[in-house]
């Protein structure tokens, strides 16, 4: 306080001088100091007129009686104010490479003083210490970013008028870090279409906020902006270089910078882009070539300018991203209405003026691009995207402009044969220009839009025979529809159009064929009960046994692209797009029609991808579609298959999966056909029927004990039925009961192991939905793990092992079937039921076991149920479990088939290890432990078993030290030579554990 | 605290991003073999968690090791390391090398041959300190 006292006579001079010194000082102890001295600081500041910055440089010495001023003989050094108190703790160590030297610290303190104390102090040797810094010494980024935010803060707190004063030290400033922080590269990329297409830094981001926030607020330094040289130099430097590429670095640099100031201070308000655009624009379109100075000095637009326009692809550049930040002016103008339009909108009759010419010149830029040079397509495309994009209906761009920009779009579109950059990026234009249609409903524009370029590509996929490949087609158009819910309508009927017409050349063109309800008698299973793919897999087999090759190729490939188009495109947007699940379903019952007019189909590989497509787009179709539309298609279906004249035998089962799949609750008029088809097929050897059997056993409603009796208990060959063939005739007796075939009491050892598999699947079907005969079935199938059956006979090495991964299919999850997503039901805790159910047995058979084969298949199938168990179940159980497993790791590494099998059980081992569960029974069993683990460090056929072994006894560390010490020479030997292993991981794990024991 | 400093002010570095590519492309083929080379040594062997005996820094971020003064021979079985102390006169300099060598013959293969080098003309007694972390070596 003494200081304001004593330098009241001094002027005002010395008062902000002293108060300069205060300030100083104050930093040092943080910001209480201001904090007290606020109200009189700022009646202070209010009396004093303009400063001159440099007087505080003559000032500083002399004074007196400050109560930390100079000593004698650093009055130079305290010239600054602050550096002589700051100096000291900012200096750091001399040598130390941590960054920072004092400079650098001083000015965040600086920046930090001028945000905090906001209008009190004078601004003026504040800023001009910043500007000073951040134009020159400042190199580091934070540093300049925090100068800025705070010139932004000192911007909006002290207002336009005390601000004014600094103009001319703040914009070159500013330039100075716009120049620094902006790249040269700019890019041609699809992705920078519509993003500004250089990189924004901190330092450039804060910059432009501040350029924008001084425009906004002071118009006139716009001024600044517009006659600075390097602004207008510009000018020249593009009208040097045709192609960017051509630019040197920094006329690059030139051209960007100025762009985004130009761009940035136009955005700023209405004004800023008046004067901008009647400043620059004619220079601009003078460069361009669109405007020609006449011999009188006038500007005269040059209206059929086409040939004398000349694309420097700076000025291009300049000029989209003049129009790119227009544009999102033209709402805020069209609120305020009160004022006059054409003070508002002088840019905008700029623009459209040169409208024409400009959508004219940025047209050819892209025609006369060839596909190496990305640089002319993208200016070209963004220019187009630029003028499609201006709102409403004061747009300087008229409908008929705006027509012309759709067209040229479209046709770059449909020309290309090939898929280049100017093509992506014509599409992605479109699609812009379509979201933004949607987003601000401009209804004529819509219109516009659907006429050109919807109905366009939508013919192009209707007519199928054009120069473009199918695909692309496919992607435009479902690229450009999605963008509003009247165009996808539209696809859709386009492309059933589309489907109907290609599937029926396609069948015209082919000799008359039966087979072509059974295929799609199988699409429809695939439709109703979701099990697309099991269904699928059936239809292959049928195919398989009975097609021929011929036909009109294209036409089916063309479907079958359609279709994934549909899937992969349409259906996972379903619920963005309201309305789409109905055109689908209206897609699927004409596909449906389709199939129903037409009887001949044939299939080879492309017909196999049509039916794999067709499959999975009814399934996807079906799955999302409502129960309602679901019970639609299903009906339809219905209708197809009984008005066929395929063998009853073979449609009707079909269609009672299908109604079984979709609704539950509907009645099963003949479950017992359906499951002799399926197990036919199986035993067969064709597993997906046993899928479809498992899971329609799991889904049945009513008719699951007739389906069971089916399976179990009757025969599963009733003579006529079965197709002739090698191992379903052997069946033979009307007593083949499934688990004797199972048993290897009926035919070959093939279809004992067939049977095995389905009965497999059979079993978790009833084990997912809880049913209790899975007891049997779990019984049949550890019988078969036995080295000899019931009545004597030996069973074959295969069938025990097909047997013994039945029970991997029972027990782990499925990806084609029985899952959520094909709405299986699934009891909780259903594994643990059968963990309980089948580990005594298979324990007490494992003592028994009389061979060493069945005793290795014996652990497999033990070693399935155990780890796909969930972990809690083991840690209640390891006293009991624990030998068993450890027993189970030495048998299994044996052999190298089943090291998948060994490595999942000492997942299971390691789980048991790590919890505090099972802690005591490891310990208990720690010897045999180690020793397994030490002998699976060397398990050559897998390199995870030994990585796991190694982090496995890394993890009995754990136990307590006398119990483990014992065995620490036999680990380290283990682990030494593991420390050689050719796996770098496991080495890596290898010096862990060595390192812990 | 003062006179206990040999060097008060290392200079710290940057430490390199570690190479990730390879962890992924090596587990892919169960026979292929990965050989024991320079980066192991100095990464995964774990050369850059020995700190510095009177620094808080670790011996990459002073620069005493790099990953070029690490030689492996993989074939023959061997390696070389060569470390530079921070300053001419360093006193630790032998206990930086006993660490070293210590963790090395506690990371590799028995087979491999471990030989720990001051960096020629960058130390005061070179020569003395080798003699001292073979010695130790050999006991």
């Amino acid at each position: 306080m003494r200081i304001w006292r004593r330098s009241g006579n001094m002027g005002d001079r010395s008062k902000e001088t002293g108060k300069e010194f205060s300030f100083g000082k104050n930093g040092n102890r943080g910001n209480q100091q201001p904090a007290r001295l606020g109200p009189k600081d700022k009646k202070i500041s209010n009396m004093r007129g303009p400063n001159p910055p440099k007087t505080k440089l003559r000032n500083v010495g002399p004074m007196r009686g400050l109560v930390f001023g100079p000593i004698s003989g650093e009055s130079g050094l305290s010239a600054r104010g602050k550096r002589l108190r700051v100096e000291k703790e900012n200096v750091g160590r001399p040598g130390g490479v941590f960054a920072g030297d004092g400079e650098l610290d001083r000015n965040v303190k600086n920046s930090g003083h001028v945000s905090a104390t906001g209008s009190r102090i004078s601004p003026c040797s504040q800023l001009k210490a910043t500007f000073t810094t951040t134009s020159s010494i400042l190199r580091s980024i934070n540093l300049w970013v925090d100068s800025l935010k705070c010139l932004k803060d000192c911007a909006v707190n002290y207002g336009v008028s005390r601000m004014k004063k600094h103009y001319k030290d703040l914009w070159p400033a500013l330039k100075d870090a716009l120049y620094a922080s902006t790249k040269t590269d700019l890019s041609f990329g699809l992705e920078s279409l519509t993003s500004p297409g250089i990189e924004m830094g901190e330092i450039h981001r804060e910059a432009v906020n501040l350029l924008q926030r001084l425009v906004k607020q002071d118009i006139s330094f716009l001024g600044l902006v517009v006659e600075d040289i390097r602004v207008n130099m510009v000018f020249d430097t593009i009208s040097r270089y045709l192609r960017y590429e051509e630019m040197l670095d920094t006329s690059k640099l030139e051209v960007l910078v100025v762009s985004q100031i130009l761009s940035v201070s136009a955005r700023s308000s209405v004004e800023s882009c008046n004067i901008i655009f009647q400043t620059f624009f004619f220079r601009l379109m003078n460069t361009l070539g669109i405007v020609e100075k006449t011999s009188t000095g006038d500007l005269v637009h040059n209206e059929n300018s086409t040939v004398s326009t000349r694309l420097y692809h700076g000025g291009l550049h300049l000029c989209i991203e003049l129009l790119t930040t227009s544009k999102d002016l033209i709402p805020s103008s069209e609120e305020c209405t009160s004022t006059p339009e054409s003070a508002q909108q002088s840019w905008c009759s700029i623009v459209s003026r040169f409208s024409a010419s400009l959508i004219e010149a940025f047209t050819s830029a892209v025609q006369s691009s060839n596909d190496d040079c990305s640089a002319d397509a993208y200016l070209g495309v963004k220019g187009l995207l630029a003028m499609g994009m201006f709102r409403g209906g004061s747009s300087p761009v008229s409908r008929s402009e705006f027509e012309k920009i759709l067209t040229t779009l479209t046709s770059i579109i449909t020309a290309k044969s090939a898929k280049t950059v100017k093509w992506e990026l014509a599409l992605k234009a479109l699609v812009c220009m379509g979201s933004f249609i949607d987003r601000y409903s401009e209804s004529e524009k819509a219109m516009s839009y659907m006429a050109i370029v919807v109905e366009n590509l939508v013919s192009l996929v209707r007519s199928s025979h054009c120069s473009l490949p199918h695909p692309m087609i496919l992607e435009a158009t479902s690229e450009v529809c999605s963008t509003r819910p009247t165009y996808v309508e539209k696809m859709v009927e386009g492309f059933e159009e589309a489907f109907c017409s290609s599937f029926s050349d396609f069948c015209v063109s082919l000799g008359p064929m039966t087979l072509d309800r059974k295929v799609f008698t199988i699409v429809s299973v695939s439709i109703s009960n979701k099990q697309g793919i099991e269904s699928f897999l059936i239809s292959n087999y049928y195919l398989e046994n009975t097609c021929q090759v011929n036909g009109n190729f294209k036409s089916i490939e063309n479907c079958s692209q359609l279709l994934e188009c549909v899937t992969n495109k349409l259906l996972p947007r379903l619920t963005e797009i309201d309305g789409l699940e109905k055109s689908l379903v209206n897609f699927a019952i004409s596909m449906w029609n389709q199939i129903e007019s037409s009887i001949v189909f044939s299939y080879d590989f492309k017909g196999r991808e049509f039916v794999e497509a067709a499959m999975k787009t009814m399934g996807e179709i079906v799955g999302v579609a409502s129960v309602d539309s679901q019970n639609s298609i299903i009906q339809k279906v219905y209708n197809v298959i009984s008005s066929s004249t395929l063998p009853a035998m073979e449609s009707i089962p079909l269609t009672v999966a299908a109604l079984e799949g979709a609704s539950p609750k509907a009645s099963i008029p003949d479950v017992k056909s359906l499951v002799h088809l399926f197990l036919v097929s199986f035993l067969k050897g064709y597993i997906p029927a046993a899928q479809a059997l498992g899971s329609m056993v799991n889904k049945l409603g009513t008719g699951l004990e007739e389906a069971c009796d089916t399976i179990f208990h009757e025969s599963s060959a009733s003579g006529s039925s079965i197709p002739s063939d090698d191992s379903s005739k052997t069946i033979g007796g009307s007593e083949a009961l499934l688990s004797k075939i199972c048993l290897g009491f009926y035919g070959s050892l093939d279809l004992q192991t067939h049977a095995i598999t389905g009965l497999a699947w059979i079993g978790k079907g009833l084990l997912m939905r809880g049913d209790k005969r899975v007891g049997e079935i779990a019984l049949v199938l550890m019988e078969c793990l036995k080295s000899t059956n019931s009545s004597g006979n030996a069973l074959h090495p295969s069938a025990m092992k097909h047997a013994a991964d039945a029970f991997l299919t029972l027990m782990s999850d499925s990806e084609v079937c029985l899952n959520r997503k094909f709405h299986a039901v699934i009891r909780p805790l259903y594994k643990q039921r059968f963990f309980s159910i089948t580990v005594p047995i298979l324990e007490s058979l494992i003592v028994n076991s009389q061979t060493p084969l069945s005793r290795t298949m014996l652990h497999v199938a033990l070693a399935h149920v155990v780890s796909n168990v969930p972990v809690t179940v083991i840690l209640d159980n390891t006293k009991k479990l624990l030998p068993v497993i450890l027993e189970g790791l030495s048998v299994l590494s044996v052999d190298s088939v089943h090291k998948e099998t060994l490595f999942s059980l000492l997942l299971v081992l390691s789980g048991t290890l790590t919890d505090i569960k099972g802690q005591q029974s490891v310990s208990d069993n720690a010897h045999r432990i180690i020793e397994c683990l030490v002998k699976l460090t060397s398990y050559p056929h897998l390199m995870v078993v030994r990585e796991t072994a190694i982090q496995c006894l890394a993890t009995l560390l754990e136990l307590p030290h006398g119990r483990i010490y014992p065995f620490r020479r036999e680990v380290l030997q283990a682990v030494t030579k593991a420390l050689d292993d050719p796996k770098r991981r496991v080495r890596e794990e290898a010096i862990k554990c060595r390192q812990a024991w | 605290m003062v006179s206990g400093l040999i060097n008060e002010n290392p200079i710290v570095y940057e430490i390199k991003e570690r190479r990730d590519v390879r962890a992924y492309s090596s587990n892919t083929d169960e026979l292929s073999v990965d050989a024991i080379d320079q980066l192991e040594v100095f990464d995964i062997l774990f050369v850059r968690d020995i700190k510095d005996p009177e620094h808080p820094y670790s011996l990459e971020q002073l620069k005493v090791l790099t990953e070029d003064s690490v030689e492996v021979d993989d074939t023959k079985s061997h390696v070389r390391v060569t470390f530079t102390p921070t300053v001419e006169h360093c006193s630790m300099a032998t206990i930086i090398g006993l660490c070293v060598r210590v963790k090395l013959m506690r990371s590799l293969p028995s087979r491999y041959k471990i030989d720990i080098r001051v960096a020629p003309g960058t130390h005061a007694t070179e020569a003395a300190e080798q003699v001292s972390v073979d010695s130790r070596n050999s006991k």
